[in-house]
């Protein structure tokens, strides 16, 4: 029983998401533990995967125990193909050259909306937080993967601002706000992999993370949480993939667990 | 902020084309920003930041400046302590995700005494590149239906003339003032850009003035060699001011990485005494050096040689 191996909460996470990147796709990775993951997939599953960075980068190998704090910044482009101004990488968005968006989550509701600007009314903040930077244009444009630690403030039944559009107020508002391509496609936590209901496009929990019962997701979650029936369970991290991961994030700055 | 296209183009008409000799210091340089413009910043986050400028704009005592940059970073921070700034046009606002959530950003923006104006990234450079293509917006497929877009006063919706999609509308953003600092330009001001370009082209064509630090000034004969290097042509240019290590302590692609010693040091100054560790950060590092020669000397040199080494290696391999 892989049980045995020792991994934290955030690795769970970080290979866990990483594990839905397939090869031959491209995958536009927001800094922290997105960068790590998609970093990960490439060095396991998916050789082929192309990394598209926000500084305006395409297709770099960054290097292990190197991975930079800001995906702007010139380590990003280590063994690129290609740079290009910001601008240009964001708008492969809009042309369709991206398969994946993929971001870490502050704040996320049942419609899969993510919130990383303000806690409390936006008028009058409780809490400002740094703000889009490329996520909104991300989850506009793209099918997205949410990577974040499991906690009952962070998975709400509503966030305070959208700040990255997943579905709206569900069903089809998101297509009739004028966003025709994209949606949040899974969000990935310590406890569980969530997707979306077609029809109510609300989340639902669709496998259980390694030891995790339905009860403890239920007691996580902000609100009345779907379970899909056929419920799963995902496959814990292997020796090989966590060996990687140490090797690239060798001093765990983006695999501290969070938030507990 | 608002100007009229033809007012825009009078602005340029008026401007000395010719290819003539820009190089001044830093304070003729900052001298040409009044108060009360609109100034954007080259780079992103802590990348290729024009620092030597805004250390010479915040020893000016500038005021009332509106900065837009696409991703702030450290140099927000002081801009709104030394209170050159009380409005930032911006997508991302704090040091970078290792280092948390700027305290300055938050004390100045809950406190309602500055105003961070969010734009998604990719709005923010098509906002810059409507202004540099002379057009009064460019439609984007982004930010509709979000409340980025609902807290905004100047953005639009349309449906598509020819499709009848949902399209949002991002007006042209012309800064009075674009600083930029780069690795290379002639003393014309003609600039070519080493690694990302950023949003830096379209900002020197979107704003009335621009100012150039650069790494290293080169002879016009280099960049008639390599004319297909360059980034910005000398017509855009005002004022060229060779300005080496002009960034630090953030980097300049492949001149130098950052100082992470000092980065470490500025945060933990910023995050456990908020304004006051700042005032004290600007007081020991803007304030007391007379020179920016002064300024790099209160760095520590193994820390810099280190950062150079590491960036001349390159990314190649």
């Amino acid at each position: 029983m892989a049980a045995e191996l020792a991994y934290n909460t955030a690795e769970l996470v970080c290979i866990s998401s990483g594990r839905l990147l397939e090869d031959g796709k491209v995958v536009f990775a927001g800094a922290g533990l997105p960068l790590l993951a998609a970093i990960l997939a490439q060095r396991t599953h998916a050789k082929t995967l192309t990394i598209l960075f926000e500084g305006g980068v395409i297709g770099p190998f960054v290097e292990p125990g190197k991975l930079p704090p800001s995906t702007n910044e010139q380590r990003c482009a280590t063994r690129a193909n290609m740079v290009l101004p910001t601008t240009d990488v964001l708008l492969l968005q809009q042309r369709g050259y991206v398969d994946f968006g993929f971001l870490g989550g502050a704040q996320v509701d049942q419609y899969g909306n993510i919130n990383s600007s303000f806690i409390g009314d936006w008028k009058k903040p409780l809490v400002r937080l740094p703000g889009t930077g490329g996520g909104n244009d991300i989850a506009s444009l793209s099918k997205v993967i949410v990577a974040m630690h499991h906690e009952k403030r962070r998975l709400v039944k509503k966030v305070d601002f959208v700040t990255s559009p997943g579905y709206l107020s569900g069903g089809n508002s998101r297509k009739a706000a004028g966003l025709i391509a994209g949606g949040t496609l899974k969000v990935v936590t310590h406890l569980g992999i969530l997707g979306f209901d077609e029809e109510q496009k609300v989340m639902c929990l669709e496998a259980l993370q390694p030891g995790a019962t339905v009860e403890e997701v239920k007691k996580n979650t902000g609100f009345d949480l779907m379970i899909k029936k056929d419920l799963g369970e995902s496959t814990p991290p292997t020796e090989e993939e966590l060996r990687i991961l140490h090797i690239l994030d060798p001093e765990k700055r983006y695999t501290t667990p969070r938030g507990e | 902020m608002e100007h009229s296209y033809l007012e825009l183009r009078a602005k340029i008409a008026k401007k000395d084309k010719g290819l003539k000799e820009k190089v001044m210091s830093l304070t003729e340089a900052v001298t040409l920003i009044p108060d009360n413009v609109h100034v954007a910043i080259g780079g992103c986050h802590y990348s290729r930041t024009p620092i030597a400028l805004i250390w010479e704009i915040i020893r000016q005592k500038k005021s009332g400046l509106v900065f837009s940059k696409s991703i702030t970073a450290t140099e927000g921070d002081l801009l709104l302590v030394a209170g050159t700034t009380r409005h930032i046009i911006t997508s991302w606002f704090s040091p970078g995700v290792t280092w948390g959530v700027s305290r300055i950003m938050r004390h100045f923006v809950q406190s309602g005494e500055a105003t961070y104006e969010e734009w998604s990234h990719m709005s923010l450079g098509l906002r810059y590149r409507a202004a540099a293509m002379g057009v009064p917006f460019l439609p984007t497929r982004s930010m509709l239906g979000s409340d980025v877009y609902k807290q905004l006063a100047n953005i639009k919706e349309m449906q598509c003339p020819f499709t009848g999609d949902k399209l949002a509308l991002v007006p042209a953003l012309h800064p009075d003032v674009a600083i930029i600092h780069v690795q290379k330009a002639d003393s014309y001001g003609n600039a070519q850009i080493t690694g990302f370009p950023f949003m830096d082209k379209d900002i020197a064509l979107a704003a009335n003035r621009v100012i150039l630090t650069t790494e290293q000034i080169i002879d016009n004969d280099e960049i008639r060699r390599t004319p297909d290097r360059t980034d910005i042509p000398f017509f855009c240019v005002d004022a060229v001011v060779e300005a080496p290590y002009g960034c630090v302590p953030h980097e300049c692609y492949a001149a130098y990485e950052p100082d992470f010693n000092h980065m470490d040091m500025y945060v933990k100054l910023m995050m456990e005494r908020s304004t006051e560790g700042v005032q004290e950060y600007l007081d020991k590092y803007v304030y007391a050096p007379q020179t920016f020669d002064d300024y790099l000397s209160l760095f520590n040199l193994k820390d810099i040689v280190r950062a150079t080494l590491n960036a001349r290696k390159g990314y190649g391999s």
